[in-house]
């Protein structure tokens, strides 16, 4: 098990111009952790991250996109796996920050907490490569070769919850920022 | 009469690039199987529609255009995400909407079909902009409402009140 903010801030030193798509908890943590305005906030509905990073990816297919989702966003969108594996960008990045609970909702468990094989989902999707960590030594030795493979990729993180970051949800509805999202997405050229 | 191959010509003629669709029996050999086969689309077939409003607006992020291609039941099921995206956050979403069950010769609102009758009230009450394209006359709106949805921006839906002849 690994704390999720530590794993981010393991990610972050990975960082150089991607554009990411972090949903709800993982968007709180990167905000601070990785500030950028390649961050997308803009995914509204619960579930639908992926969703819109594969448009982000088909948009601009010379840009590197990480997904941070989480899993119960994922299972409210497990076609997407199915969507992505088919269309198959290659600049794509999906992380699965997995705690097996609805975190901002109370901390209920998630359907199939204890059962459910998301490595096993993407693989069968047809995600060329599918990665477990539980381990934070593994996770910081092994993710720059993960990050260097062509997607789609899949990389399921064991986390728990690590430090409380401020759950800013002004920043994730912001029209500034999603303006500010669209200058950096479409510098000039 | 409702040309199939008029409806694609607007499309090509508003910019759009990617048709975002789960299939529709509406407009499946009008629309869906000719855009299939044009090298000038990209088509991505999703899984659920809300998929396809979400990639829509990844898409338009980038000046990307697309067509979301459903079925009014596939309205109904991504509703959550149409608020959101194309209402609360104003982006460019453009949807066309095969109203399945839709009796020939009939307005929406004079259907028998609860499903069909509720579409465009659904789409007034979210302050979604809505036109009905029943014949061949009502084609140029399509090609004028995708330019303002994008220059705006925001969203338009288009309901389709007869299947589109191939």
């Amino acid at each position: 098990m690994m704390k999720r903010d530590e794993c981010l801030q393991v990610l972050s030193r990975h960082y150089t111009d991607q554009v990411v798509v972090p949903a709800y908890q993982a968007a709180f943590e990167w905000m601070v952790i990785c500030p950028s305005d390649l961050t997308y906030l803009t995914t509204g509905a619960m579930g639908q991250a992926s969703s819109h990073a594969l448009g982000l990816a088909l948009a601009r297919p010379d840009k590197a996109v990480w997904v941070l989702d989480g899993d119960g966003s994922l299972l409210m969108n497990l076609g997407s796996l199915v969507t992505i594996a088919s269309v198959a960008p290659e600049n794509f990045h999906h992380f699965l920050c997995h705690n097996g609970v609805y975190e901002a909702n109370g901390s209920h468990p998630i359907p199939g907490q204890d059962i459910v094989d998301f490595p096993g989902l993407a693989r069968s999707a047809g995600y060329p490569h599918c990665h477990r960590f539980d381990d934070l030594d593994d996770f910081r030795s092994r993710i720059g070769d993960v990050l260097g493979l062509d997607g789609p990729v899949f990389i399921e993180l064991i986390v728990e919850q690590g430090a409380v970051y401020p759950q800013d949800y002004v920043q994730l509805h912001s029209a500034e920022r999603r303006a500010r999202f669209h200058a950096a997405f479409n510098p000039p050229a | 009469m409702l040309s199939g191959k008029c409806i694609i010509d607007a499309l090509k003629t508003s910019g759009i690039r990617y048709i975002l669709s789960v299939p529709d029996i509406v407009t499946s050999d009008g629309l869906l199987w000719p855009v299939s086969r044009d090298p000038d689309f990209r088509l991505v077939r999703v899984c659920k529609e809300d998929e396809a409003v979400s990639i829509a607006a990844g898409l338009s992020f980038g000046g990307v255009r697309s067509l979301v291609l459903i079925q009014n039941t596939g309205f109904m099921d991504s509703i959550n995400a149409i608020r959101v995206m194309a209402v609360e956050y104003n982006l460019p979403i453009c949807l066309m909407v095969g109203l399945q069950g839709l009796e020939p010769g009939r307005l929406p609102a004079e259907s028998g079909k609860y499903s069909v009758r509720i579409c465009p009230p659904l789409a007034d009450v979210m302050e979604l902009g809505n036109h009905l394209i029943r014949n061949d006359d009502d084609i140029p709106v399509i090609s004028g409402e995708i330019e303002r949805a994008y220059a705006a921006p925001g969203p338009v839906a288009f309901f389709l009140g007869r299947s589109p002849a191939a």
